[in-house]
């Protein structure tokens, strides 16, 4: 009987690997639903190597259970089994044919490696301008503890939390880090990589969007503290609208401090702009606001709304543990004014 | 335990003095069982933590010394230990030895590894564990405040000299002190495969030794190997652990190779199927095992030409990896197979281990791996293969050589119970974490939000850690009543094969009282064919040379045990910590020297205290 519930038991792990690559969880963070090409080279590769895995696993499955239906001691028979030393063939059957299946994925996964890859003639344009027209724009990714800034040298645009991207466009990566290890990681637009501290070890590759939408970044390298807490949203937005987007937050300027300026801007100005740049004035230490009023989340997880703004104001670590924005301890008026004013970042749009 | 020998009663002091293979064996199973259980309480911690979306029961840097500790301790603390208590209770056995080559260096090697567990345990007292990961990646274990790092050091390092020390003992013994006829292909599956990791243990711990060196120094000395803003690299440390890393799941998993292929044999009353061909696939797996690392370090950034040879390289290691697999189903067919709860074990092991090895298979595809890597589809596979592969292996050995070492048999109603909670706890805990990987969760994770629709998959794994606790709990109660009640049973009470079981019961204390003649593969089965009782014996009965017990070798583990404090408190302890480290190192030193200086040449049981005659199992 409990042999019978062992085979039962295999119908619906196959039953359930099926359904999960139909495409379950969430499709703004599922490699199972690919809305990039790096993310659809890995789930080609994932079923490729999952249908001959399967392969093997229904065979040694069925081999296996005959066996041990079969060959079970019944009772009363005590006769000594032939002692086999074993098979010539069968051992050349069982080591040529795993070969044969094994070649048949290497090929594909060292082509799709080099795909994947941003090679130094690529990034140059020495393999032909096709490459390089492919990918017009680079963004620098620089990982914190634990946010992320988004540089734009091209374009002269710096931001943090929320990737802009164009639909349809390859646009090349260049990741690093400012402390230690973390790594980069969009699982519904591509595979992850990790952002090294120190000048010599940035990394390169490349984001391929094809929908529309708010997909879901996350850190994948133990990091500290608030590693499962490194969220960052990704906006991938027609060419236009990206545009758009890149015009407005070059024109935004920080207001210069005179009579007429919110009580806001004024604490803002003398308590958060050492670190926190707006438009072309403020620090770098912490993450970029200009455009802060666009966001769809507050520090990557929390909703955008005034009351959890002022939460991560005055409590910063209890809803990232670790991280390295001092407590300020504002009342409730500066608090709420001081809520307004970052509300009020909005790029025009 | 000390009650089950009631043979050779013995005290606190000879426990901590034995050179005696058999009770350093006990020494390893029962400090390395208990780290298992403090191991598994980590682990039932972590699921309980992720049992819900945005729990709140361990979270920040707690849930990060938990996660830390739990891989830290279940592979340096639990599993190379247990392994360790069978290379030592079951290897100079199978190959007809008195002891191991070097008996005293044995003893060295447990006391290390005991002290240097303990080392590390007291960090949790003692300002915080370690929170990097058991990786422990620079620059966040270098900046890592608090001591936690500096307890993972230096307690690691002191155990893992111990394992060195382990694992050249055993290579000398089973290069040396094999029976007359054992030839190197008449070796049963386990000796080669603990002969195998010993050579893996060689090679890949000293780069691991390098490493926490070079990791000590950048933490205790203000060095900058890994610091990339003064010119260090922390790339570095990935392909020192990596090198030792990929080579220690080796290590791990053979010797769970060896007891399955004991085990299927023995229970299907069949000869190993494809002796040679599982012997090669062993060397093979050991060699490949060397060449893998980086697979570890695919999103790195090491270029595509890198990726690709270790991703290829990776798939290889599929290939002798699937001979066992196959020789194991082959030495069940046409057998007589019995369901004894070892062989259920081994065979639990075999269909959960070839979903490891799938899974395996998937990672190596490098492009693949972008997607798995460090997410919860990498946890779900290295769990297969490590609880699915390794702590099956080891169930079934316990339930299998447990008679061997302890003269008692596992209670077998429990023993079943045992198995079937674990099992199914086992494949209900880790078999949606798959799922929970591709939908994007990543792994060292003490939270995840409401919205992102992996709450019931993480809590169904939860419910799996549960069972898998029944399982664990029904165990320690089995070994409760079984040396509460259990009676002592013969030397072979399995119908075994190996010469293991060509002894009496309790094991003499000086194993065999003749050196057996092995006259092939399955020695004690080959006697057993030709009608005889026991084996032929290849000398008279004479006088047999024994080693003396010292109390050096925890003396000397000691020191540095002390000398490992003052390195952790170096930068904060002042004096005291200097003091600590010359007197710790100090008496180290003396101890060696003492060693070295005194003559000891052990000594004999004469002829007149032993047995007229060698009667076999059955005495």
């Amino acid at each position: 009987m409990k042999r019978w519930l062992r085979l039962g038991r295999i119908v619906p792990i196959f039953g359930l690997m099926l359904l999960g690559l139909m495409g379950c969880g969430n499709p703004q963070m599922s490699a199972l639903q690919p809305q990039g090409k790096g993310a659809e080279a890995a789930y080609d590769l994932m079923i490729l190597s999952l249908v001959v895995m399967v392969v093997v696993l229904v065979i040694v499955f069925l081999l296996f259970t005959y066996v041990l239906i079969k060959f079970r001691k019944r009772k009363g028979d005590d006769s000594i089994p032939e002692q086999v030393e074993g098979n010539h063939m069968l051992e050349l059957l069982w080591t040529g044919i795993p070969i044969v299946l094994l070649i048949i994925l290497a090929v594909p996964t060292v082509m799709t490696t080099f795909d994947l890859a941003v090679t130094e003639k690529a990034a140059s344009g020495e393999e032909g301008e096709e490459a390089k027209k492919d990918a017009p724009m680079t963004v620098k990714v620089t990982a914190h503890q634990f946010w992320w800034e988004f540089e734009y040298p091209e374009l002269g645009v710096v931001t943090a939390q929320e990737l802009y991207l164009p639909v349809d466009t390859r646009t090349n990566v260049e990741l690093s880090s400012a402390d230690v290890i973390h790594s980069f990681w969009i699982p519904s637009i591509s595979g992850k990589m990790d952002t090294n501290p120190g000048d010599k070890l940035v990394n390169k590759m490349w984001l391929h969007p094809e929908e529309i939408g708010t997909f879901q970044g996350a850190c994948a390298e133990l990091c500290g503290d608030a590693h499962a807490l490194m969220y960052f949203q990704v906006k991938v937005v027609s060419q236009e609208k990206f545009d758009a987007w890149v015009e407005s937050m070059k024109t935004v300027k920080f207001a210069d401090a005179s009579s007429d300026v919110s009580e806001g801007q004024k604490i803002f100005e003398n308590n958060c702009l050492q670190c926190h740049a707006v438009g072309d004035k403020g620090g770098k230490v912490g993450p970029a606001l200009t455009g802060f009023g666009d966001n769809e989340k507050v520090a990557g997880i929390l909703d955008h709304n005034k009351e959890n703004i002022m939460k991560w104001i005055n409590n910063p670590h209890d809803v990232k543990p670790g991280n390295n924005m001092p407590d300020f301890n504002f009342d409730d008026a500066q608090l709420d004014a001081l809520s307004d004013y970052l509300l009020g970042l909005e790029t025009a749009k | 335990m000390s009650n089950a020998h009631a043979a050779n009663k013995s005290s606190l002091w000879d426990w901590l003095t034995t050179v005696d293979h058999k009770k350093i064996g006990i020494l390893y199973l029962i400090s390395g069982g208990f780290f298992f259980l403090i191991g598994g309480l980590e682990a039932l911690l972590i699921r309980i933590q992720l049992m819900k979306p945005e729990n709140t029961f361990l979270t920040g840097d707690l849930y990060n010394q938990v996660l830390t500790m739990h891989g830290t301790t279940m592979i340096f603390l639990a599993a190379m230990p247990i392994i360790f208590a069978f290379m030592n209770a079951v290897v100079p056995l199978q190959i007809g030895a008195r002891d191991v080559a070097f008996p005293f260096l044995n003893s060295l090697g447990f006391w290390l590894f005991f002290f240097g567990g303990v080392l590390l345990n007291l960090s949790w007292f003692l300002g915080g564990a370690p929170d990097a990961g058991w990786t422990a990646y620079a620059p966040l274990s270098t900046t890592s405040s608090g001591s936690g790092l500096d307890f993972y050091v230096l307690g690691l390092q002191i155990a893992g000299a111990g394992t060195l020390i382990g694992g050249i003992n055993f290579l000398v013994t089973i290069i040396n002190m094999r029976a007359p006829g054992m030839t190197f292909m008449r070796m049963p599956l386990f000796t080669w495969t603990a002969f195998i990791t010993s050579g893996l243990i060689l090679f890949a711990f000293p780069a691991l030794t390098i490493g926490f060196f070079l990791l000590m120094f950048d933490r205790v000395f203000e060095a900058n190997f890994f610091d990339a803003s003064m010119g260090g690299n922390p790339i570095i440390w990935e392909h020192i652990f990596w090198i030792f890393g990929h080579p220690e799941v080796y290590i791990l998993i053979l010797p769970a190779f060896g007891i399955i292929s004991e085990v299927v044999s023995t229970f299907s009353k069949k000869r190993l199927f494809g002796y040679s061909a599982m012997v090669f696939a062993t060397v093979l797996i050991g060699f490949l095992g060397f060449m893998v690392w980086a697979h570890h370090m695919f999103t790195v950034g090491l270029g595509p030409v890198a990726n690709s040879i270790f991703a290829v390289a990776t798939m290889a290691i599929a290939i002798p990896t699937g001979v066992k697999i196959f020789n194991w189903v082959f030495t069940l067919w046409g057998g007589q197979i019995r369901f004894t709860t070892a062989n259920l074990f081994a065979v639990g092991f075999i269909p959960t281990f070839v979903m490891g090895g799938v899974t395996g298979v998937m990672l190596a595809a490098a492009p693949a791996d972008y997607q798995y890597h460090d997410s919860y589809f990498v946890v779900a596979h290295f769990h297969y293969v490590i609880v699915g592969g390794l702590v099956l292996g080891l169930f079934a050995g316990l339930y299998y050589w447990y008679p061997r070492m302890f003269g008692k048999m596992l209670n077998e109603t429990i023993g079943k119970w045992n198995f079937w909670t674990f099992f199914i706890g086992f494949h209900l805990t880790f078999f949606p974490q798959h799922f929970l990987g591709l939908m994007g969760m990543p792994r060292r994770y003490f939270t995840y939000p409401e919205g992102f629709g992996l709450g019931s998959m993480n809590f169904i794994s939860t419910i799996g850690a549960f069972f898998m606790t029944i399982g664990t709990i029904l165990f320690v109660y089995n070994i409760i009543i079984t040396h509460a009640k259990g009676k002592m049973v013969s030397g072979d009470p399995w119908d075994g094969r190996t010469l293991e079981w060509a002894i009496p019961n309790p094991t003499p204390h000086y194993n065999f009282l003749q050196t057996p003649l092995v006259r092939g593969l399955d020695a004690l089965w080959i006697e057993k064919m030709a009608g005889n009782k026991k084996m032929t014996p290849a000398e008279p009965v004479g006088d047999i040379h024994m080693p003396n017990n010292s109390i050096l070798p925890f003396i000397m583990s000691l020191g540095f045990f002390i000398a490992g404090f003052g390195f952790i408190y170096f930068n904060k302890g002042g004096a005291l910590a200097l003091v600590a480290i010359i007197v710790g190192l100090g008496i180290g030193l003396v101890c060696m020297f003492l060693r070295s200086w005194i003559d000891d040449h052990g000594y004999h049981i004469h002829k007149k205290d032993l047995p007229k005659e060698d009667k076999g199992a059955d005495l």
